[in-house]
């Protein structure tokens, strides 16, 4: 066991590129914990969906072993945090683990939106911050005014700031000695009963759920019966160990040290992260203070384009939400779509991010439908129903009002790029809290109904901005909206997929965007065909498709009958493809188009 | 009993135009003539011998180019075919030929030989379009081979192809009226089509070939038009005549008539006893004829159709025809009435968007489903 003075526990902030994961490779490698031969980028981000994007989306811990130019050998132990706002959660947990964070700025760029959350919540947790200015070998490096910055925009004082690459390894060692001398040792007592924190936990296919804690008092050991103060479960713990990146086993784990424990746990549901550990023999009397428990905020549908493959994305959906106790999901069914599932994410990147890991490492071809929020109907029997799928709406005449989220948006940008950015914001019905400059850039702090932007605000403000602008929210409020349930309909017949709740005042535009883009979707047919936005009743928006005038095959002989005979089979099989509206049969491709649709 | 068709396949040409994909290969320099018309003997004896008492209604001999050959093994193939059936007395015997110089010396000698009907390939009547095509003759030899076909045949048609690429409807419409001046009472015009396996169509990969949809319809329309103005309408999608004029030979495919296919690639659709047959022949021409030579035919398949396959081509085939299909003779052929076989509300919905017509008699489809047939049969067939 260590003592606890020569302990130091802290996370790492940064925005995605500033070289977050860069800097905790050099760290491991500075200190020894794996062979330079074993290095690999990223050490940390073990999914290949990490590695590629360059952004961390799972907490991952390891301890190094530092050696201090007092002479004295330091434990460190390093929690690596995902930079985005869709992972805040993991990001609150890690940080309630450690005594101090490093916040790693690029000295080109400056502090960007998501990496202010993050320094705020660090300070919440009462953690002493040690700014780092990294990439200062690029020649467009400006540390002086970086510091500025942090000092104007954050209110740190970054005058000692370490000055560092990552990339070549300059300044790494400082960073160590900033660790040893800067941030404060864990507080614990060995001898009182044990709590440790639950900070994660995760399925793994060869220890079934691993644990991750931290230990704050006593000492969690090989054999020890320990309860779950929440869940009231009792357990033998099988397997204590630390990573180092490597998994390695230990006896015990003690106050102040970080490391995973094993319990004969088969699914992460029986684990409730925030939960605290307690010897079953000698329980704590007091749990410790947990974590508010992450909710999905986006909600949309996921079809298999390939109706064969609906109990394949059922397994796989599981598989995933092994790993992912955020991650929701319950089966629907469309006319538009056949089979699917509703499925509920923690924002837009972590709704991309499951699409795209079920695609990659399941083989499954998806549709995606647009994302919704959760709307918050209040009907006029008294009742409040949650909905997560415009489908569901109650009719208009039950609905007494409706609510719907609104988020705090802190976005940083360029200053040319801002009268751009405040349009969007204006135009998505947002609300301006605050506007501030620090030097040439600007931070804009909106309220802004959350309907709004999962539509695809990301994307406007990224072109809007040349990708300059960062963009970050937290949950704001419920507010009362005058909001419309909009349905496309072909042929007098709505499409379930295509139904989205809209505010009001935007209905008619948004509705002629979709129809006229169905238009150029769905190919000409035999017969006209009818496009409309309606709202209950009422038409909002029309387009006509007209009739195909040719299609005719100008040769056919007696050689001729075998082969265009198959070629009518052909397409016949083909219609399996197609989904019937009213009499017109429209392929199942045009529905996907236009989900694909943006706002421009 | 059904009345026989005939259909001689003969493979070779002497170049491969770039937008066919009928069976065809260039004419090997050394070709033993004698040998292949042994085998046509052999696979026509054979189908006699299968289809003894039928009589022969019409003969076409298409290819490939049927006038490469001997106007003598012509003759030898329908003296054969006089002593193995009997051959009707006003049976109609096509040849299809190739405007060349050297084949318009042989119109006289297939006169001769009995062929009463020519079908030349002009394709176009100007160079530039003659070269984009990849035909081997210019416009003046397609002039004198329709010219020479008029003077020896009481009947000749000849085939034109447009919508090519940079074809203007105009162009098209001068190009027809010409065309019209050559007194003939047949036309096939056909609208350039891209079909898979053909060195057009791994061009259309990179470039266009075919005119743009608004203008090949404009001059589908126009065609029908012109053509109709001119006393040769159309009877069927893409061919015209005036009355009584048709093809027979051809009416038997779009009538779900009873044929023989002689030669190689060459297909056949026909009763015998109780069974309807569907038969296909070897498409590689030695593979053909070496199979006849060891066994009589040259078939690479051979399926026996059932009755909801056989209906389905059936409507396939007749709606093609501007005159549609004749109920009585759709009940007699299937015992079945058509009404049984063709769902009911499709019809209907069909006939209300004026895309069918149905009257006492028929059921056909109007000009504007002609124009739109394949979409109008994937409806009816879905």
């Amino acid at each position: 066991m260590t003592a606890l003075s020569k302990i130091r526990n802290f996370a790492i902030i940064a925005h995605i590129d500033h070289g977050k994961s860069t800097l905790a490779d050099r760290l491991i490698q500075n200190c020894g914990g794996v062979e330079l031969r074993e290095m690999k980028e990223q050490m940390l981000d073990n999914m290949d969906i990490e590695r590629e994007r360059g952004i961390t989306i799972k907490s991952q811990t390891v301890r190094l072993t530092y050696k201090a130019k007092d002479g004295e050998t330091y434990q460190l132990n390093l929690m690596d945090t995902p930079g985005h706002v869709d992972f805040a959660y993991e990001v609150s947990r890690s940080l309630a683990a450690c005594e101090g964070s490093i916040l790693v700025v690029d000295a080109s760029q400056g502090v960007e939106a998501q990496t202010l959350a993050n320094v705020y919540q660090a300070l919440d947790n009462n953690h002493e911050v040690i700014p780092v200015l990294n990439k200062i070998d690029l020649p467009a490096a400006e540390p002086e005014r970086i510091k500025q910055q942090i000092e104007d925009v954050i209110g740190l004082d970054a005058s000692d700031a370490v000055l560092i690459s990552a990339k070549t390894g300059l300044g790494i060692n400082d960073v160590l000695e900033a660790i040893v001398t800067r941030l404060p040792a864990p507080k614990g007592d060995a001898a009182a009963p044990l709590t440790a924190l639950l900070v994660d936990s995760w399925y793994d296919s060869y220890l079934g759920v691993v644990i991750l804690v931290r230990v704050v008092d006593g000492t969690i050991r090989k054999g020890q019966k320990i309860r779950f103060m929440a869940t009231g479960a009792v357990r033998d713990v099988d397997r204590v160990g630390i990573f180092t990146p490597k998994k390695v086993e230990m006896d015990e784990l003690g106050p102040g040290e970080v490391g995973f424990i094993t319990a004969g746990i088969k699914q992460i549901s029986d684990t409730k992260v925030g939960d605290t550990l307690t010897d079953d023999r000698k329980p704590a009397e007091k749990a410790l203070a947990g974590f508010k428990p992450s909710i999905p905020v986006v909600f949309c549908g996921l079809f298999p384009v390939d109706a064969n493959d609906f109990e394949h994305l059922r397994e796989s959906l599981g598989k995933l939400a092994l790993n992912d106790a955020s991650f929701q999901f319950e089966a629907e069914s469309s006319v538009a779509l056949g089979f699917g599932f509703r499925c509920g994410f923690l924002g837009l990147l972590h709704l991309e991010i499951i699409q795209e890991r079920l695609e990659r490492e399941f083989n499954l071809n998806l549709i995606t439908t647009a994302p919704s929020v959760i709307y918050h109907i209040y009907k006029t029997d008294g009742t409040l129903v949650h909905l997560h799928n415009p489908v569901d709406m109650p009719d208009p005449v039950r609905i007494d009002h409706m609510q719907e989220p609104w988020i705090k948006a802190t976005i940083m940008t360029p200053d040319e790029y801002l009268g751009g950015i405040l349009t969007l914001c204006n135009e998505r019905r947002g609300e301006q809290i605050e506007l501030t400059y620090v030097g040439n850039r600007a931070m804009a702090i909106y309220r802004l109904p959350l309907n709004e932007v999962v539509f695809d605000f990301y994307d406007r403000l990224k072109s809007i901005s040349r990708g300059y602008a960062s963009f970050d929210y937290v949950l704001d409020e419920y507010r009362e909206g005058d909001l419309v349930l909009m349905n496309i309909l072909v042929n007098t017949e709505a499409v379930d997929a295509l139904a989205c709740i809209v505010n009001r005042a935007a209905a008619e535009k948004r509705g002629r965007m979709l129809c006229e883009r169905l238009k150029e979707l769905i190919p000409k047919q035999l017969f006209k065909i009818a496009i409309q936005a309606a709202i209950g009743g009422r038409v909002i928006a029309r387009e006509t498709i007209s009739a195909m005038r040719k299609d005719v095959t100008a040769k056919c002989y007696g050689g001729d009958i075998s082969r265009k005979r198959k070629l009518l089979d052909k397409q016949k099989e083909g219609k399996k493809r197609m989904r019937q509206f009213g009499n017109v049969e429209i392929p199942q491709s045009a529905f996907i188009a236009a989900l694909k649709m943006d706002d421009r | 009993m059904t009345p026989l068709s005939v259909y001689i396949h003969w493979p070779f040409c002497v170049s491969k135009c770039p937008y066919c994909d009928f069976n065809s290969r260039v004419l090997p320099s050394a070709l033993e003539e004698g040998a292949w018309q042994e085998a046509y003997i052999n696979e026509l004896s054979h189908y006699a011998a299968r289809l003894p008492d039928r009589e022969i209604a019409t003969i076409y001999f298409g290819g490939g180019t049927p006038s490469l050959m001997q106007p003598q093994t012509v003759a030898t193939l329908l003296d054969k075919m006089v002593a193995l059936w009997r051959v009707q007395q006003n049976c109609e015997i096509t040849l299809e030929a190739n405007p060349s110089s050297s084949e318009i010396g042989k119109f006289q000698a297939f006169k001769s030989a009995g062929v009463n009907r020519l079908s030349l390939g002009v394709q176009a009547l100007n160079d530039a379009s003659l070269r984009f095509l990849g035909r081997a003759h210019d416009a003046q030899e397609a002039r004198e081979a329709i010219k020479a076909a008029a003077k020896t045949f009481d009947r000749f048609s000849f085939d034109l192809i447009y919508g090519r690429v940079g074809q203007t409807p105009a162009a098209w419409e001068a190009e027809l009226g010409e065309a019209l001046t050559f007194g003939s009472k047949h036309m096939s015009l056909y609208q350039l089509t891209i079909e898979e396996g053909t060195s057009f169509h791994k061009r259309a990969a990179n470039e266009t070939l075919t005119a743009p949809d608004d203008a090949s319809a404009q001059m589908y329309e126009a065609t029908q038009e012109i053509m109709a103005m001119a006393g040769l309408p159309a009877y069927e999608i893409s061919n015209h005549a005036a009355a009584g004029q048709e093809s027979r030979h051809n009416l038997t495919y779009w009538h779900y008539g009873d044929y023989i296919g002689i030669g190689a690639g060459a297909h056949g659709r026909f009763v015998e006893g109780n069974q309807r047959y569907a038969t296909e022949n070897h498409r590689n021409p030695d593979a053909w004829r070496q199979q006849v030579v060891a066994g009589g035919h040259g078939r690479a398949k051979e399926t026996i159709l059932d009755q909801e396959t056989a209906m389905r081509e059936a409507l396939m085939m007749g709606l093609r025809l501007v005159t549609g299909i004749d109920k009585a003779a759709w009940h007699r052929k299937f015992a079945l009435p058509l009404k049984d076989y063709v769902p009911q509300h499709k019809v209907s919905r069909l006939v209300h968007e004026g895309l069918l017509v149905k009257d006492a008699a028929t059921l056909r489809a109007s000009p504007k489903g002609l124009e739109t047939l394949n979409a109008v049969l994937a409806f009816l067939l879905s």
